[in-house]
């Protein structure tokens, strides 16, 4: 058991391949794990492997698969962390979770996340907070923390999650693993519960980065119900670079250290230092309008947020709370369902909204969003990557800034700007901070997946980061 | 400075009753988050279109062909109160 826990995803499938390990005692492995996780990462656990007889094979071989809640799966529960969705069992399932099941990914079970994946901690989860396999007093991050939780502490061999201002990175930058927020519209949306319709996007979170591109290559293409959804340009291949011979590092100019911890710095400047010993340069490139992220995505997210929750009405599913009028159904389905992030976004996405204030607040985010969208396309023209740590911290303790909404707002500092913008990032693990892991972010033109994994694959071989201790 | 006012205003828009406590609570945070958010007014956006999404995809249309959707009574299966084939909600006028 110990031998297949040592194993990657990819190193799984291989093995399975070769006929030296049994799918079925792959997903046992794993299912035991997970039914006895206790960092509160998972909300449902498949009860029994997928039968011999029925299950798909394909080229992911039986590597079973962790489920961020808000992806629906038919006839299992997908509650996007809300008490307002409890017990809700969809009547069919997300595209991306569809195709991994194709490919040979069988479902593990579904794990935790902040209600709405909205927040950075995991703490606005309406079934209790997940637990960071480093440290059990602090958070996972969030929103993906169960998916980054259950990777980290090997109780899943990978996972999916959804990032939209870091919801994916941020976490597995927490974790000590891999996290790729992919290009807008890489992936299908079809079926995620909807947070920021134009910024939300699927991805992997996984134990390196060989298994990110591997999860990643099934999840990509355009589907019809999914109108944003795109055809990916090229095959997503494995990553084997060795060297970033050629490769132009950028780092943005206002990026000095203020604002973020020492040990985290610490890591980013001896990270860019093997990036140079590889053969990278490094140059420090103008965002002048990163600085305006986090206020124009606290606008468009928030407004996006309030839209889509409308639905959320005690009429066709979830929870109802009886009224004698219909509008007192709602309003008090809605005071009782939603927990106390979700009302803030919900209230400051009507308020941006809201007639004599729409042209000052969402109109000038939009515009805010597409400046940008052309720092990082000027950047692009001067160097390959922008780099950054992913996090301005390491894992926070439970609780530490449950009372202040804009202090955990700004744990998104440098992974808002790119969903804004369209473009993907990747985490990949640094190296510690006072035990606790570090991530560094590499950020690329859209669809520049192929080429942030190579790079992030031969920082990975030069970090030689060892995140075996959380899996004990 | 958001007062209790906007607060019931801006949730009565949102369908959202709140109890005292969060009305005075919210109002507080409300006003600190939108003044973070204020710092897009320090710059000139004039000549700037927005953006309302990243892909530059428009009216992306699938041929007509009628197709089954999902069965009624799955539809209805998650909700919390049915009849005669139709989800029952209390009387907007009662």
């Amino acid at each position: 058991m110990t031998e297949i826990l040592d194993l990657t995803a990819a190193q799984a499938a291989a093995a399975v391949e070769r006929g030296e390990l049994d799918r079925s005692e792959l997903f046992e492995t794993y299912r035991e794990r997970a039914a006895a996780d206790e960092l509160n990462a998972y909300l449902w656990v498949a009860d029994e492997a997928p039968h011999a007889n029925g299950a798909r094979v394909g080229p992911l071989s039986g590597v079973p698969l962790a489920v961020k809640d808000l992806f629906c799966t038919k006839d299992v529960p997908s509650q996007a962390g809300s008490k307002i969705l409890e017990h809700y069992r969809p009547p069919y399932t997300a595209t991306v979770v569809d195709r991994l099941a194709s490919a040979g990914a069988p479902l593990l079970g579904k794990t935790n996340q902040d209600e709405f994946a909205m927040g950075s901690s995991n703490e606005n989860s309406a079934y209790g907070p997940v637990l960071n396999p480093w440290d059990r007093a602090r958070v996972p991050g969030g929103s993906s923390g169960g998916s980054a939780a259950a990777v980290a502490s090997g109780s899943a061999p990978w996972a999916i999650g959804t990032d939209t201002g870091g919801s994916i990175r941020q976490p597995a930058a927490l974790c000590g693993i891999v996290g790729l927020k992919p290009t807008y519209g890489a992936v299908s949306r079809f079926g995620m519960i909807a947070f920021a319709s134009s910024l939300d996007q699927a991805g992997p979170l996984t134990r390196d980065v060989t298994d990110a591109a591997l999860l990643f290559r099934h999840m990509v293409g355009h589907d019809e119900r999914d109108s944003t959804s795109v055809a990916f340009p090229e095959e997503v291949r494995l990553p084997t670079a060795r060297t970033l011979e050629g490769v132009r590092l950028g780092v943005p100019e206002d990026l000095t250290g203020e604002g973020v911890e020492p040990g985290v710095m610490e890591r980013f400047d001896a990270t860019l230092q093997l990036a140079r010993d590889l053969g990278a340069t490094v140059d420090r490139v103008a965002l002048p309008h990163a600085d305006y992220a986090i206020s124009a995505y606290y606008v468009i997210a928030p407004a996006e947020a309030s839209s889509n929750l409308a639905r959320y009405d005690g009429v066709r599913y979830g929870l109802r709370r009886e009224a004698d009028d219909l509008l007192t159904m709602y309003t008090k389905t809605r005071h009782d369902g939603f927990g106390a992030e979700v009302k803030r976004r919900i209230l400051i996405g009507t308020y941006a909204l809201s007639s004599g204030y729409y042209d000052a607040y969402y109109g000038r985010a939009q515009r805010v969003r597409t400046k940008i969208a052309d720092d990082f396309k000027n950047a692009f023209e001067r160097v390959d990557f922008v780099v950054t740590p992913t996090s301005p911290g390491v894992a926070f303790e439970l609780g530490a800034k449950t009372d202040d909404p804009l202090a955990m707002y700004l744990n998104d500092y440098f992974t808002a700007p790119m969903p804004l913008a369209g473009i993907p990032a990747i985490s990949i693990p640094a190296g510690l901070s006072e035990g606790l892991p570090v991530g560094f972010q590499l950020a690329g033109p859209a669809f520049s997946e192929n080429r942030i994994l190579e790079a992030a694959y031969a920082l990975e071989q030069a970090i030689g980061f060892d995140n075996s201790a959380a899996r004990k | 400075m958001i007062d209790r006012e906007q607060v019931l205003h801006v949730a009565r828009l949102a369908r959202l009753e709140l109890d005292e406590e969060e009305v005075s609570k919210i109002s507080g945070e409300l006003s600190t988050i939108l003044e973070h958010i204020e710092k897009i007014s320090e710059l000139d956006l004039e000549s700037v279109p927005p953006t309302s999404h990243s892909v530059d995809v428009s009216n992306a249309l699938r041929p007509d062909v009628p197709r089954a959707c999902l069965p009624r009574e799955v539809v209805l299966s998650q909700a919390p109160a049915v009849e005669d084939g139709g989800f029952v909600v209390p009387s907007p006028t009662a």
